[in-house]
């Protein structure tokens, strides 16, 4: 069984879990907008150089610990593992830690090449992961997972069957990505950004917001899980196998894979479906279908992006480990942004934090390329 | 696991289970070459990346035979790997916003900066329903990613798995190799 031993949230909100789940809980966001006026949007803003507004929770780069030789990526990546690491007596110097990365684009801001302090070879995925890993000085070699907006529960997915079927006995799954110039403007070319603070399900939802952060989940291969500790069930990537970039119509993939992980569980133990809800009309639409084809309309369904944005590859990892300290106080948390619902299937929306029974939770993400996952996550010892 | 059948695609070749095609390009124009001789009914090819075009021409010549209907599959899964992610393509999307006077970001090429698209259009050309995953490694490690891949068949739905490496680091020097892994 695959038990989760420590977790951390790196985000604009705050640099440990407790600060981001507290803040969270009171609907606080870090969502601001951008403006193009240089003057009044800072530096961090003005490097970004873009011609419309956009709204995004971005880190305050001032805050991020300064760590020399290590690009912005590369320093929330260290700084969450770190705090995750430092919760735990895992020795990480031994050949069964395995360290699983998910990021849909690393280090992408070096490739306008305006910073010259880091070699091009930092754009490769792998040798970024690598550099994270020499850091900690873990010896097995990294794993990146780039599978688009579903990488942080593809990366998930893939530690825990590799602590399952190999040798290694911990696995760190890191989930992180930073905004530039480069990703804000192909989301703007997409048409997929909303110019107010994005409403998930919502009747007036119009786009996403992106986001920055950094989550850590540490899972460790054990015989039985202790009663209060959070087990990785099940996991499912599906296709829709219909368009790389437009959900599919009958939300094939993500039906699929919300049903692989659903199969034969009481649904009365699903608490709630912690959903992708970016906010976009495709997205939160196609999802709908996807929960009324499983039959769980009735179940309590919640989207996290009103408070952090689309944080990419940090999405999956960031809001698996909130869903878990939600379930841990018996509720699920409100939807922000979230009034009158919008899409065309009934879904059980939360618009408020609310009390559930029930000890298991889902979550799904879906993303360019067709790709869907779905993960089941139960707290206590039982299959 | 038993690998079936494999493809390799470099620059100035194509191979097949060891047997190697007749071809006469190099580098881009090879792999518009080999669509033109074994595909040709997918005009969606053009629109794609390198990348893409690298791993649905090798997804091509791998399948050749086995699913001529294309017949609807979830037991299937797309599973692969490379080390320069989609930098060939970044670095085509990086110019379309690099000059201040000429900024045009464009939807169509922005898609393609992400490596996992190529798993998407092998699964939207075969239609295959099951997992599909993009991993990225700093260097082939056939050990990982055999360890990967048996782990992928931990989905009970995963009967078989198309995997390899498909890389692309400028559009005239790529590498694929890719082959079928059945439980």
């Amino acid at each position: 069984m695959i038990q989760k031993i420590a977790d951390n949230i790196y985000s604009p909100l705050g640099f440990t879990t407790a600060e981001n789940y507290a803040r969270v809980k009171q609907g606080d966001s870090m969502l601001r907008k951008y403006a193009t006026d240089h003057a009044v949007s800072g530096s961090d803003v003005a490097r970004l150089d873009l011609p419309e507004p956009f709204v995004a929770s971005l880190f305050d780069w001032d805050k991020v610990e300064p760590m020399e030789g290590y690009t912005p990526f590369e320093r929330i990546v260290i700084q969450s593992v770190k705090r995750a690491a430092e919760q735990t007596d895992i020795d990480l110097h031994s050949p069964r830690v395995l360290l699983v990365v998910s990021t849909t684009k690393g280090n992408i801001d070096l490739l306008d090449g305006h910073n010259t302090n880091f070699s091009d070879d930092r754009l490769q995925l792998g040798n970024a992961a690598q550099r994270i890993a020499d850091y900690f000085g873990i010896v097995s070699r990294p794993l990146v997972v780039s599978n688009a907006c579903i990488s942080g529960l593809s990366a998930q997915i893939t530690a825990m069957r590799m602590l399952e079927t190999s040798d290694y006995e911990t696995a760190i799954v890191v989930g992180a990505d930073v905004q530039s110039r480069f990703i804000i403007s192909g989301f703007q070319s997409f048409k997929a950004l909303s110019p107010a603070e994005c409403r998930p399900f919502d009747l007036e939802r119009v786009g996403l917001n992106l986001g920055e952060a950094a989550a850590t989940i540490i899972y460790n291969k054990v015989k039985r899980v202790a009663e209060d500790s959070w087990q990785a069930v099940k996991g499912a990537v599906r296709n829709d196998a219909s368009h790389i970039s437009n959900p599919s119509k009958t939300a094939e993939g993500c039906y699929r894979s919300l049903r692989s992980v659903t199969d034969g569980v009481d649904r009365a133990d699903i608490a709630f479906i912690n959903v992708h809800g970016t906010s976009t009309l495709y997205n939160d639409e196609m999802e709908a279908v996807a929960i009324a084809r499983a039959g769980l309309q009735d179940t309590p369904i919640n989207s996290l992006k009103g408070y952090y944005g689309h944080t990419m590859g940090a999405a999956g990892v960031l809001e698996t480990i909130l869903s878990m300290h939600a379930l841990d106080e018996g509720l699920v948390l409100a939807t922000r942004g979230f009034e009158e619902l919008g899409v065309s299937r009934r879904v059980n929306v939360s618009a408020q934090n609310m009390p559930v029974s029930g000890n298991a939770f889902v979550k799904l993400l879906s993303g360019f390329g067709g790709c869907n996952a779905a993960m089941l996550f139960r707290k206590g010892g039982e299959a | 696991m038993n690998v079936r059948r494999w493809v390799k695609i470099t620059p100035t070749e194509a191979i097949v289970d060891g047997k190697l095609l007749d071809t006469k390009a190099t580098g881009a124009a090879l792999l518009t070459e080999l669509y033109r001789n074994y595909t040709n009914d997918y005009p969606k090819f053009f629109k794609m990346d390198e990348l893409s075009k690298l791993g649905f021409i090798a997804a091509e010549l791998l399948l050749k035979g086995e699913d001529e209907n294309h017949a609807e599959r979830e037991d299937r899964a797309v599973i692969l790997f490379n080390r320069c992610s989609s930098i060939c393509n970044d670095r085509k999307y990086q110019d379309t916003i690099s000059r201040p006077d000429d900024f045009f970001p464009s939807p169509s090429i922005f898609v393609y900066t992400l490596p996992n698209i190529v798993t998407g259009e092998i699964a939207i050309r075969h239609h295959y329903y099951g997992e599909t995953a993009f991993y990225v490694l700093d260097e082939p490690d056939e050990t990982l990613m055999r360890q990967v891949i048996a782990a992928a068949f931990a989905d009970d739905t995963t009967t078989s798995v198309l995997t390899g490496w498909v890389d692309c680091e400028t559009h005239d020097n790529f590498y694929a190799h890719i082959y079928v892994i059945d439980k």
